[in-house]
């Protein structure tokens, strides 16, 4: 595998072979079409079905509708004026834009992080419990519980155990990170849509997010989009190459860095490519 | 490095004046001078009120002087208060004949007090007419509830009709006696206010309230026997109480209306004056700095604390200075919820375009109405037609004198607010724009809805941008007086707004603010001369109460913007 950048075997951390096992699809996408207005399309005819509990990475250029697609699973696209979608999103068989959905209990259960860490104003207890005080709930107790256990999961917990109460301002950029993790995992979604979440990050502070994205994925499925080819072989179980609003080419991780079908997607992989 | 270089650096070493001004260095030293002459200005001001208005208080001494005018020699007794020079010119058309020849003379304003017995308190004579000053240890000045102060010379007091002391026997004992009578006539004075103000007020109140009760009645044509015998028990049981008081107060007035004092004039008249209308009696000349300063402290505390009296020439601005505050609050606690409501609502809700575009050019049209156009307004919407609804609504019993259909607190609070409401919706807007998206995106991931967004994460966000807007409008609404004189402010206001009889706040009370006091007593006062310095003095308290209000406001503000800092960033 000559033409190839990138040596798959070397750089995955973990065998693949563990992830082995029977797959259900956890979220579909059928003819997708994504508008900003009347004229911009930024999303062409997507078909893609995403295995649960498996991590599933988006990759291509800037502005190839990567973040777009990941932002309709969550109806994010929503808050944006004008935006129209055609085609059909399911989660779990639910379809996602049907009329009567409830768009928040929709993001419930499909959490998201984002490129920058986006901390609330509070305490790091108060913004892990944050969703469920949304929720109504506001019992010490079961709060204490999911917080201790989310900031667990999110493999933050030693670092803040004593500093609860303190701001969540005040802690680095990759703590930062992992406790938007921990508040999203505190609501327990099935989905977890992560959107570059290391790209604003130090080294050190990508690896434990990598890290975390492996341990998270036993309990949840987790679509990422990234911009860094090597951190999408190190993570994912699939990988979906995008350009200019379509899919090129979709299939397991494995495959797509060492036998591309498509001409595009090897000479971007390859770095022949922007 | 070559040749060239070498040249082109060296040719730097006599840099023309083009040079100077690119190196941006004139620019450096402009915003140096204007923040200077700022700071300057800001200074000056805040020194010059001191100065004037706060120099005031301290007990001047009394000069005794020989005024010649004509061949006619009198002694004059009073304060210097200020000299001047004028033109020989000037003098000769008002009508002086001067002896000397210069071309400028000094002139000097006397305030000799006396009014009762001199016609006027302050007198201007030219130094040249004035002979030989002395500062004689044993003049007394009195401060008077009427006729401004006394200047003479102490000669007997009398308590109850008889005769205690004679300064011609003993001067220091009739000095100390003097005093005491002062002292004990001021006790029982204050215990006078008392029964006046508090427990007759509190009677007086609760019959203003069964007359409207009656009248209520009677509307409803409920006003049968055994309601009419309630209330006639009720008011009887009332008038026994006003007439108890009633003799305890008339037992005061007699207890104090035989003190008097005589004393001599600087032209040698003797007068006898009530000891009752005295507040307090000093002599300054002979006073050291110490006692000095303790009778400074003592008269400006009454300044702060105090009533004004004497067409408000004399006496305390209290009344003035709690009408501004509390007006200013009521404002502030009127305009934030409005104001952040419809920030919220433009900026949060509205679909953005061509509407919320208009809306928003309106809104910030309306801060730059001038106040006086929303005072017309507030008296012709507020007071006229939503304070006569009101009346007709609620309060018909007191019809046809208005309760809320005349100008009063609550009037002024809400077209100041009108008047602020526009700096606190384009402020709140600025805070509400500046919150990261990513912060609200982050809240509605977590599936809270956008009103829970708003209420938990946005809204807290913003404070700082509201507190923001608030500061100034208090800034710009304690200053306000133009409006406030057609909704409610008053020169003098009988009662404070706030006191003990239910309900506590009456926002129907008209007001004193201290804006429209400075305005009353400068330009408004019979008596220009006493009142000038008074007008220094409310300026610069109305200044230093606007500053600490929006001190609290802005440590306040950096409190939470402390909270929020790092997201700024």
């Amino acid at each position: 595998m000559q033409t190839h950048a990138i040596d798959i075997e070397s750089i995955r951390r973990h065998p693949a072979a563990e992830t082995a096992g029977p797959i259900d699809n956890s979220l579909q996408v059928e003819g997708l079409n994504l508008f900003y207005d009347q004229t911009s399309q930024a999303l062409f005819d997507i078909n893609l079905e995403i295995p649960k509990r498996r991590v599933t990475a988006f990759i291509g250029p800037s502005g190839c509708g990567k973040s777009s697609l990941l932002r309709c699973f969550n109806r994010m696209n929503d808050l944006v004026d004008g935006c129209r979608v055609e085609g059909h999103l399911r989660l779990e068989g639910d379809d996602i834009y049907a009329p009567n959905v409830d768009v928040a209990g929709l993001r419930r259960r499909i959490g998201m992080v984002f490129q920058k860490p986006n901390p609330f104003p509070k305490s790091i207890y108060e913004n892990v419990a944050y969703g469920l005080r949304i929720q109504g709930i506001n019992k010490k107790r079961v709060l204490d519980e999911v917080v201790e256990k989310s900031l667990r999961a999110a493999a933050l917990w030693d670092e803040v155990k004593d500093r609860l109460n303190d701001s969540a301002l005040g802690l680095s950029g990759g703590q930062q990170q992992r406790l938007v993790i921990a508040r999203t995992v505190a609501v327990e979604p099935e989905v977890l849509l992560l959107d570059e979440p290391a790209s604003a990050l130090d080294p050190i502070s990508t690896l434990k997010i990598e890290e975390l994205i492996y341990e998270l994925k036993s309990r949840y499925t987790i679509v990422i989009v990234t911009h860094n080819m090597q951190q999408a072989a190190r993570v994912s179980d699939m990988t979906a190459f995008m350009y200019m609003g379509k899919l090129i080419e979709y299939d397991s991780t494995d495959r797509l860095f060492t036998n591309p079908n498509q001409k595009q997607t090897e000479d971007y992989i390859t770095g022949r490519y922007g | 490095m070559n040749t060239q270089d070498v040249t082109t650096l060296h040719s730097q070493k006599n840099p023309g004046p083009l040079v100077w001004v690119k190196s941006g260095e004139p620019m450096i030293w402009i915003n140096a001078a204007a923040v200077s002459l700022s700071v300057i200005a800001v200074v000056g001001l805040m020194a010059l009120l001191a100065v004037r208005g706060f120099s005031h208080f301290w007990p001047k001494d009394v000069m005794l002087s020989n005024v010649a005018y004509q061949d006619n020699v009198r002694p004059i007794l009073g304060e210097v208060v200020e000299e001047v020079e004028v033109s020989r010119q000037q003098l000769l058309e008002a009508g002086f004949t001067l002896k000397g020849s210069e071309d400028f003379f000094q002139r000097t304003l006397l305030k000799q007090g006396n009014r009762d017995f001199l016609g006027s308190d302050f007198v201007w004579l030219i130094n040249e007419q004035l002979d030989a000053p002395q500062y004689p240890e044993n003049v007394v000045v009195i401060e008077r509830l009427e006729w401004g102060n006394f200047y003479g010379y102490l000669k007997s007091v009398t308590r109850d009709g008889a005769l205690v002391a004679d300064a011609a026997e003993d001067e220091a004992g009739a000095w100390e006696a003097f005093q005491s009578v002062i002292a004990d006539t001021l006790s029982v004075r204050e215990a006078i206010h008392v029964i006046e103000r508090g427990d007759i007020g509190r009677i007086n109140y609760a019959m203003e309230r069964l007359r409207l009760e009656e009248r209520t009645l009677e509307l409803a044509d409920a006003l049968d026997a055994t309601a009419q015998a309630a209330l006639a028990s009720e008011r009887a049981e009332l008038d026994a109480q006003y007439k108890v008081l009633q003799d305890q107060l008339y037992t005061l007035y007699d207890s104090i209306t035989n003190h008097s004092y005589s004393a001599i004039l600087a032209d040698g008249r003797e007068v006898s004056l009530p000891i009752a209308k005295v507040v307090r009696a000093y002599q300054p000349n002979g006073m050291g700095i110490a006692d000095k300063l303790a009778m400074y402290v003592e008269r400006l505390w009454e300044f702060l604390s105090d009533e004004p009296r004497e067409a408000n020439t004399e006496g305390g601005i209290f009344p003035a200075m709690f009408g501004t505050v509390m007006m200013v609050i009521l404002m502030a606690i009127i305009v934030t919820p409005f104001g952040v409501v419809a920030a919220v609502y433009l900026r949060e809700y509205a679909r953005q375009g061509l509407v919320t575009r208009i809306i928003r050019v309106a809104v910030n049209n309306l801060a730059g109405v001038p106040s006086i156009v929303y005072g017309v307004f507030g008296l012709g919407f507020f007071v006229y037609f939503l304070g006569g609804e009101l009346d007709q609504l609620f309060f018909p019993a007191a019809l046809p004198s208005p309760t809320f259909g005349t100008p009063g607190l609550m009037w002024a609070s809400l077209t100041l607010a009108l008047l602020t409401l526009p700096v606190v919706i384009v402020a709140t807007e600025e805070g509400l724009a500046r919150i990261p998206k990513s912060v609200r995106e982050g809240s509605l991931a977590l599936g809270a809805t956008r009103a829970e967004t708003l209420w938990r994460v946005v809204l807290p966000m913003a404070t700082p941008a509201m507190m923001t807007g608030l500061i100034l409008a208090v800034a710009r609404a304690a200053g306000e007086v133009a409006p406030l004189m057609l909704v409610g402010v008053v020169k003098l206001a009988p009662s404070l707004p706030l006191d003990g009889n239910y309900p506590f706040i009456h926002l129907d009370q008209k007001f004193m603010h201290l804006g429209f006091h400075i305005y009353d007593v400068g330009f408004q006062s019979p008596n220009v001369e006493a009142a000038r310095p008074l007008v220094y003095a409310t300026a610069l308290l109305l200044v230093i109460i606007i500053a600490l209000l929006n001190l609290a406001a802005v440590t306040l503000r950096n409190r939470l913007r402390e909270r929020y800092k790092s997201l700024e960033a």
